[in-house]
């Protein structure tokens, strides 16, 4: 990838390199078990703080953690689901010919992109007096059918002219060639940054901590509150389930990305690598 | 409406706290971010390896996740704050330096074959190399998607807020349930000043991504 920086390696760099590794592990290590070392001082390796896992209480701590991933998943699979056909509307006004159509659709989305998610959910949740669920949801879909929008569009701009002058030249009007035509492309292409922005919204999901919804963090808050002694081995357990599950859907992006298509003009897109995928202002590369 | 005139203190205190976590957390998270860049493409493996995994896993953990451990499991663990400002601040740097690194190490992939190969042919080594002639290109394509990473970084800590910072989204909070009476405009201001720093800096990025990139 970037070897073109340095030489094969000889024999010296090798060495040079050699101690390079050695001593940057040395450091690691170091760092690593120093972590250790402070956290057994809390006693936080004390067979007490995590037999809860295991012994006759484990099924309730389970149920409970089982019972916060579910909430999660539920709230990012409801809110995906509704945000996916709003940004392709989103994007239809967006990319329309009218001008009074376009601008506004413009100015909204603008302002739905430079939004905290987190103050969506709570606007939601304290002007409309809904139930945490709907707020969490209502937020992420705003804030998701915007930035899907912006997806679709860049992938519809990327596709070589002559899709939508073969659709117009046909006879197709501008609606269907959008619809039957291009969207059906822009989205194949698009598929790698799609799937990325879904663990943007697995992520923004945990912001229901904050608004008392109850996902897997605010679960493993009430089981710390239950018993303080298991704060850290039940946010270590919590933790490790949110990044195990978006490491999983970051692979599915890449894999997408790798395998490609042949069913979109210009093969499929990189996906977009940026926090909470802002796109800029000329979209994806 | 007049609740909003009403709180401009709050609002302005509470904007310029938003803008300190943000400035101090993006420097922090410039200098970490390119110094993992720099680590993943280096010729030293640990190297390497440390930077790849530290920037996979902490690219998939929720930012709420990484709050809830400076602001709420360090001080548990015995790591105390005077200031909650120093948690976010942890929190905020440490996140966004990994997408920093990213954005970085796509920059330096994207510095034509060319400019690396002629360089190790007059003789330079991999520091010379990379100082003198991959980053200070590699930096100007990556000026745009930095930004816009700058821009997330303004809306992210907005969560501070929750996590015991009084910042613009932690006076949000605090006004809608002291003005139960004007909850609507009291959000709507707090969106106001958000939209205030965003809006300017997606003009700036649009702007720098058109006159300072280079074109190749």
């Amino acid at each position: 990838m970037t070897s073109v920086l340095y030489d094969v390696p000889g024999p010296k760099a090798r060495r040079i390199s050699l101690i390079g590794s050695v001593l940057g592990s040395i450091i690691i290590t170091g760092g690593v078990v120093g972590a250790i070392v402070i956290l057994s001082s809390q006693g936080i390796f004390n067979a007490s703080r995590w037999e809860v896992f295991v012994n006759e209480s484990a099924k309730d701590v389970w149920t409970q953690l089982g019972l916060g991933v579910l909430a999660t998943l539920q709230a990012a699979g409801v809110a995906a689901i509704i945000a996916f056909p709003l940004g392709v509307a989103l994007c239809l006004l967006r990319i329309s010919l009218i001008s009074w159509i376009r601008v506004p659709t413009q100015v909204v989305l603008e302002f739905l992109r430079g939004m905290p998610v987190v103050l969506m959910i709570l606007f939601v949740l304290l002007v409309f007096a809904t139930s945490p669920f709907v707020a969490v949801v209502s937020g992420l879909v705003l804030y998701n059918a915007a930035i899907f929008a912006e997806i679709l569009r860049a992938g519809i701009q990327s596709l070589p002219k002559g899709q939508r002058e073969a659709g117009l030249a046909i006879g197709l009007r501008s609606f269907q060639s959008r619809m039957s035509i291009e969207f059906p492309q822009a989205i194949r292409r698009m598929l790698p940054s799609l799937v990325a922005q879904l663990v943007v919204l697995l992520k923004d999901t945990s912001l229901g901590y904050i608004v008392a919804y109850e996902e897997l963090l605010r679960k493993v808050k009430l089981i710390s509150d239950l018993e303080p002694s298991l704060l850290f081995s039940a946010f270590f357990v919590g933790a490790a389930i949110y990044i195990l599950i978006n490491l999983s859907v970051s692979r599915l992006a890449i894999w997408i990305e790798r395998r490609g298509t042949k069913k979109a003009a210009g093969g499929t897109a990189k996906a977009v690598e940026t926090v909470d995928l802002e796109l800029g202002t000329a979209g994806p590369k | 409406m007049d609740a909003i005139f009403e709180s401009l203190p709050q609002y302005w205190d509470g904007f310029l706290r938003t803008l300190f976590l943000a400035v101090v957390s993006g420097v922090i998270a410039l200098l970490l971010g390119t110094l993992l860049a720099a680590m993943r493409v280096s010729p030293v493996a640990a190297l390497r390896g440390f930077s790849t995994f530290y920037v996979e896993v902490a690219r998939n953990t929720p930012l709420t996740i990484i709050f809830f451990f400076s602001a709420i499991v360090l001080p548990r663990l015995g790591v105390k704050f005077e200031q909650f400002e120093v948690a976010a601040i942890i929190a905020l740097s440490s996140y966004t330096a990994a997408f920093v690194a990213e954005a970085v190490r796509s920059g330096v992939n994207s510095v034509p074959v060319g400019q690396a190969e002629a360089a190790r042919s007059i003789g330079m080594t991999f520091a010379q190399v990379l100082g003198f002639i991959v980053l200070p290109q590699a930096l100007r394509t990556v000026v745009p998607p930095l930004i816009n990473i700058m821009i997330a970084l303004v809306k992210n800590s907005s969560v501070a807020g929750a996590f015991f910072v009084l910042e613009l989204f932690g006076y949000g909070l605090q006004l809608s349930n002291s003005r139960g009476d004007a909850v609507m405009w009291i959000l709507i201001g707090v969106a106001f000043f958000y939209l205030l720093i965003t809006v300017p800096l997606g003009l700036l990025a649009h702007f720098v991504e058109r006159k300072v990139a280079i074109a190749r």
